[in-house]
C-alpha cells in the first residue's frame, strides 16, 4: 500500500484499498443476506465501534506520524487541531432547525445557515456539504497551525512539544469561553449534528437498505492517508526525512528548513482537522473538554506502538489499540464468578484500563521499535530490501 | 485592598505548591533531559495515599508515611520505567513517562472507582486565620515559608554535600561524570527521591487547600509546574521557584478578574500563554544556562 515504486505496486495498492472498502460495506450489510447472524456481526456489535473509531484514529495517528515520525518535529498539538476540525464540522453542519435548541443558552446561534441546506438539502446536499466541510475543517486547522508555527517552529524537541501542547490547551480554553457562546456554544456540546448513520441509504419509509456507517469513515480516512503517503513519497517527503535525520546536513543540502517544517506542520494539522471532523461525526457532537492533552498522549502512544515512521504500523496499531481498549479487554470490567463459586479477584470497573496500561508499558519498555519499526507492510514480504532500509 | 490581598495570598500559596512540584521537574530535566510526565501523577497519587492512610492512621503517623510511600513510588518508577531506557533515544523515555502517567491515572480510577475523593482536613493546616479581613487557611500562609525553608535546605544539599556535587556534575555532563567514577544510577535515583519527597509535601499543602482528589487532578498542576520550570530556566532550582510563584500569582489574578468578563476559563491557558511568550523571547528561561549544544 505504501511502497509505490512500480506500476504493479500502485495497482496492487489500489486493488487492496478497493477490496478493503468493499469488504467493509459487505461486512456491515451481511444482515441483509444472512438472517441469523452471530451477535458479533450485528450492527450494534463492538466490532463496528472499533472499526469506526479505528478509522478515525488511524487518520489522526498517521497525521501525527507525518510530523513526529517523518519530519522529526515532536509536536503534541494534535488534539487542538482535532478540536478545530470538530467544531468547524459541528458549526457548519448543524441543521438550522436544531440551532435554537442547541444554542438555547445564548438565544440562538450567530451562524444561521448549514451547509447541507445551502447545497439544496437531501442526500446530495449532505454529501456535498460534508465534502466541503471536511476540506474547510482541514483548512481551518492548517491556518491556525500556520499561525502557531510562526513562533514555535523555531523551538527544538521538548520545547516544541510543550509549546504545541500549550497551544492546544489555549485553543480549548478559547472554545469554552462564554463570550464566544453564540458560535461555539460555550462549554456545552454542539449535538444533533449529522452522524455516520445519516449516510445510510434508506427507502421512502426510512428502512435502511444499504448501511454505510462504517464505510464513510473508512473512505475518508483512506483518501486522506493515501494523500499523506503520496506526500511522503514525493520530493517533499524525502526532504522531511532528511530534516529528521540531520537538520544541519539537510540545510547544507539546500533544503529550506523553515519552509519544509511549516509545510509538514500545516499538512499534519490539516489531516488532524479532518480527523477531528470525523471524530465529531463518530461521537455525534463537538465539545471542547474532550480534546485534552490526554487525547494527544493516546494518539502518540498509538504512533509509538505502531512504530515511529511507519504508516501501516500506525494504522495497524490504531486498530489493535482501539480493539484492546474498547472491546477485547472489556470482560475485565465486570465481576466474574467461576462455576465452582470462586469469585475472581480484582475484576471490577476500571480494571480493563489498568491491564491495558500495563500492556502499553510492556510494549514501550521491551518492544521499543513498535510493531513495524520503520518498515511498511509490503516490506515484510520483500526480504531483499531488509538491508537497504535506513535507520 | 482586601480583595487584592486575598488574590495575592492565594496566588502565592498556589505558586509555592507548584514550586515544590517544579523542583522535581527541573532536577530530573537537568540530569536526564526528560520531561517526567508522571511527576504530576505522583503528586496526585500521594494525595490519594493520604486519603486512604488517614482512614486508619492518626495524622502524625499518616503524613510521614505518605512522604515515605511517595518516595518509594518515585524510586520504583525510575527503576522500572526509566532505567531500562538509559541508552534509548530521549523520545522513548518520554513516551515511557507518558505510559507511567497513564498507568497511574488508570490505577487511581480503578482504586477510587472514579469517584472524587475528599482530602482529610489536617487540624492545624486547615484552621483559618484572619489576615487583613480575609479568612485564610494556615496552609496558605505556611506554604511560602515551607517552600523557602525546603529550597534553602536543598541548595545547601546541592552545593555543599558529596551527592550534591555529583548531581551538579551529572547535570553538566552525563558521560564524563560516569568516567570520573560517579555512580550515575544512584545520583539519578537520589534526584527522583528528592523530587518525589517535595511533590508529596506539595500535595499535602495543595489538597488541604483544594480538598478534592480525582485521578486527573495531578495532570494540570504537573504541566503548570513544568511550565514554571521552563520559565525559570530549566535545571535551575531558584528559577523554578520564582517561575512557579509568578505563574501562581498570574493564575490567581486571572481567576480574580470580574466575573462579568468571563475570563476565568482562561486560568489554565494563561500559564501556557506565558510559556509561549517566554520560549519565543528568551528560550533559556529567566535563569537558564546559555544553551550549549546538548539539545
Amino acid at each position: 500500500m505504501i511502497e509505490k515504486k512500480s506500476k504493479a505496486g500502485t495497482a496492487a495498492a489500489l486493488i487492496g484499498i478497493l477490496v478493503l472498502l468493499l469488504g467493509v460495506v459487505l461486512l456491515e450489510n451481511l444482515g441483509a443476506f444472512i438472517p441469523n447472524l452471530p451477535p458479533i456481526l450485528l450492527p450494534t456489535s463492538q466490532l463496528f465501534i472499533v472499526l469506526k473509531k479505528g478509522a478515525v484514529y488511524s487518520l489522526v495517528a498517521v497525521s501525527m506520524n507525518l510530523l513526529n515520525g517523518f519530519t522529526g518535529l515532536f509536536s503534541l498539538g494534535q488534539a487542538g487541531f482535532m478540536l478545530l476540525g470538530a467544531y468547524t464540522y459541528a458549526i457548519l453542519m448543524l441543521p438550522t432547525a436544531n440551532r435554537p435548541t442547541v444554542y438555547y443558552l445564548y438565544g440562538g446561534s450567530a451562524i444561521n445557515f448549514s451547509l447541507p441546506e445551502l447545497f439544496g438539502g437531501g442526500m446530495f446536499g449532505l454529501i456535498l456539504g460534508t465534502i466541503v466541510v471536511f476540506i474547510l475543517a482541514g483548512c481551518v486547522a492548517a491556518f491556525v497551525a500556520w499561525l502557531i508555527g510562526l513562533p514555535v517552529l523555531r523551538l527544538k524537541s521538548d520545547y516544541l512539544a510543550i509549546a504545541t501542547l500549550g497551544f492546544a490547551e489555549i485553543l480549548r480554553a478559547i472554545f469554552q469561553w462564554d463570550k464566544l457562546g453564540p458560535i461555539t456554544n460555550g462549554a456545552n456540546m454542539i449535538g444533533s449534528i449529522p452522524i455516520y448513520s445519516s449516510f445510510n441509504i434508506t427507502d421512502a419509509s426510512g428502512k435502511v437498505i444499504v448501511r454505510l456507517t462504517t464505510f464513510i469513515p473508512f473512505l475518508t480516512a483512506i483518501i486522506c492517508i493515501t494523500m499523506i503517503v503520496l506526500l511522503i513519497n514525493s520530493s517533499y517527503g524525502r526532504a522531511f526525512k532528511a530534516i529528521r535525520e540531520d537538520e544541519i546536513a539537510a540545510e547544507a543540502m539546500g533544503i529550506n528548513l523553515a519552509k519544509h517544517k511549516m509545510l509538514a506542520f500545516c499538512t499534519s494539522a490539516f489531516f488532524a482537522g479532518v480527523g477531528g471532523a470525523l471524530f465529531a461525526m463518530y461521537v455525534g457532537n463537538a465539545q471542547a473538554k474532550v480534546y485534552t492533552s490526554a487525547m494527544t498522549y493516546e494518539i502518540l502512544l498509538i504512533v509509538v506502538i505502531g512504530g515511529i515512521g511507519s504508516i501501516t504500523g500506525s494504522c495497524l496499531a490504531t486498530f489493535l489499540y482501539v480493539a484492546c481498549s474498547e472491546w477485547w479487554l472489556r470482560f475485565l470490567d465486570s465481576p466474574l464468578v467461576l462455576s465452582s463459586g470462586f469469585k475472581v479477584p480484582l475484576l471490577r470497573n476500571g480494571f480493563r484500563m489498568v491491564v491495558f496500561s500495563i500492556v502499553i508499558m510492556i510494549v514501550v519498555l521491551f518492544f521499543r521499535k513498535g510493531i513495524m519499526g520503520n518498515r511498511e507492510l509490503p516490506d515484510l514480504f520483500k526480504k531483499k530490501k531488509k538491508g537497504g532500509v535506513a535507520k | 485592598m482586601q480583595y487584592v490581598i486575598s488574590i495575592l495570598l492565594s496566588g502565592i500559596s498556589l505558586g509555592g505548591q507548584l514550586a515544590l512540584i517544579a523542583i522535581g521537574y527541573t532536577m530530573v530535566y537537568g540530569i536526564l533531559r526528560l520531561i517526567n510526565f508522571a511527576h504530576g501523577d505522583l503528586f496526585m497519587a500521594s494525595g490519594l495515599m493520604m486519603i486512604y492512610i488517614s482512614t486508619w492512621a492518626p495524622l502524625y503517623l499518616a503524613i510521614p508515611l505518605v512522604l515515605v510511600l511517595a518516595v518509594v513510588l518515585g524510586f520504583t518508577i525510575e527503576r522500572a520505567a526509566y532505567k531500562p531506557l538509559r541508552q534509548a533515544p530521549r523520545m522513548s523515555v518520554m513516551i515511557s513517562a507518558i505510559g507511567v502517567s497513564y498507568l497511574l491515572q488508570n490505577t487511581a480510577t480503578y482504586i477510587t472507582g472514579g469517584q472524587p475523593m475528599t482530602y482529610p482536613s489536617i487540624p492545624f493546616l486547615y484552621d483559618t486565620v484572619n489576615v487583613a479581613g480575609n479568612n485564610v487557611k494556615w496552609a496558605v500562609l505556611l506554604t511560602p515559608v515551607l517552600v523557602i525553608v525546603l529550597v534553602f535546605a536543598l541548595t545547601q544539599l546541592i552545593n555543599h554535600t558529596k551527592i550534591g556535587m555529583a548531581m551538579r556534575a551529572v547535570a553538566k555532563d552525563f558521560e564524563t561524570s560516569q568516567l570520573m567514577g560517579i555512580k550515575i544510577n544512584n545520583v539519578i535515583s537520589m534526584t527522583f527521591i528528592i523530587g518525589s519527597f517535595l511533590a508529596a509535601v506539595g500535595s499535602v499543602l495543595y489538597f488541604t487547600n483544594y480538598q478534592t482528589v480525582v485521578p486527573t487532578s495531578g495532570a494540570m498542576p504537573g504541566l503548570k509546574s513544568f511550565v514554571a520550570a521552563v520559565f525559570g530556566g530549566i535545571g535551575s532550582i531558584p528559577g523554578a521557584v520564582i517561575g512557579a510563584f509568578l505563574i501562581g500569582i498570574c493564575e490567581s489574578i486571572v481567576k480574580g478578574l470580574p466575573a462579568a468578563w468571563g475570563l476565568s476559563v482562561f486560568s489554565d491557558a494563561v500559564t501556557f500563554a506565558i510559556l509561549i511568550i517566554i520560549l519565543v523571547v528568551k528560550p533559556t528561561g529567566l535563569f537558564g544556562e546559555r544553551a550549549t549544544d546538548k539539545v
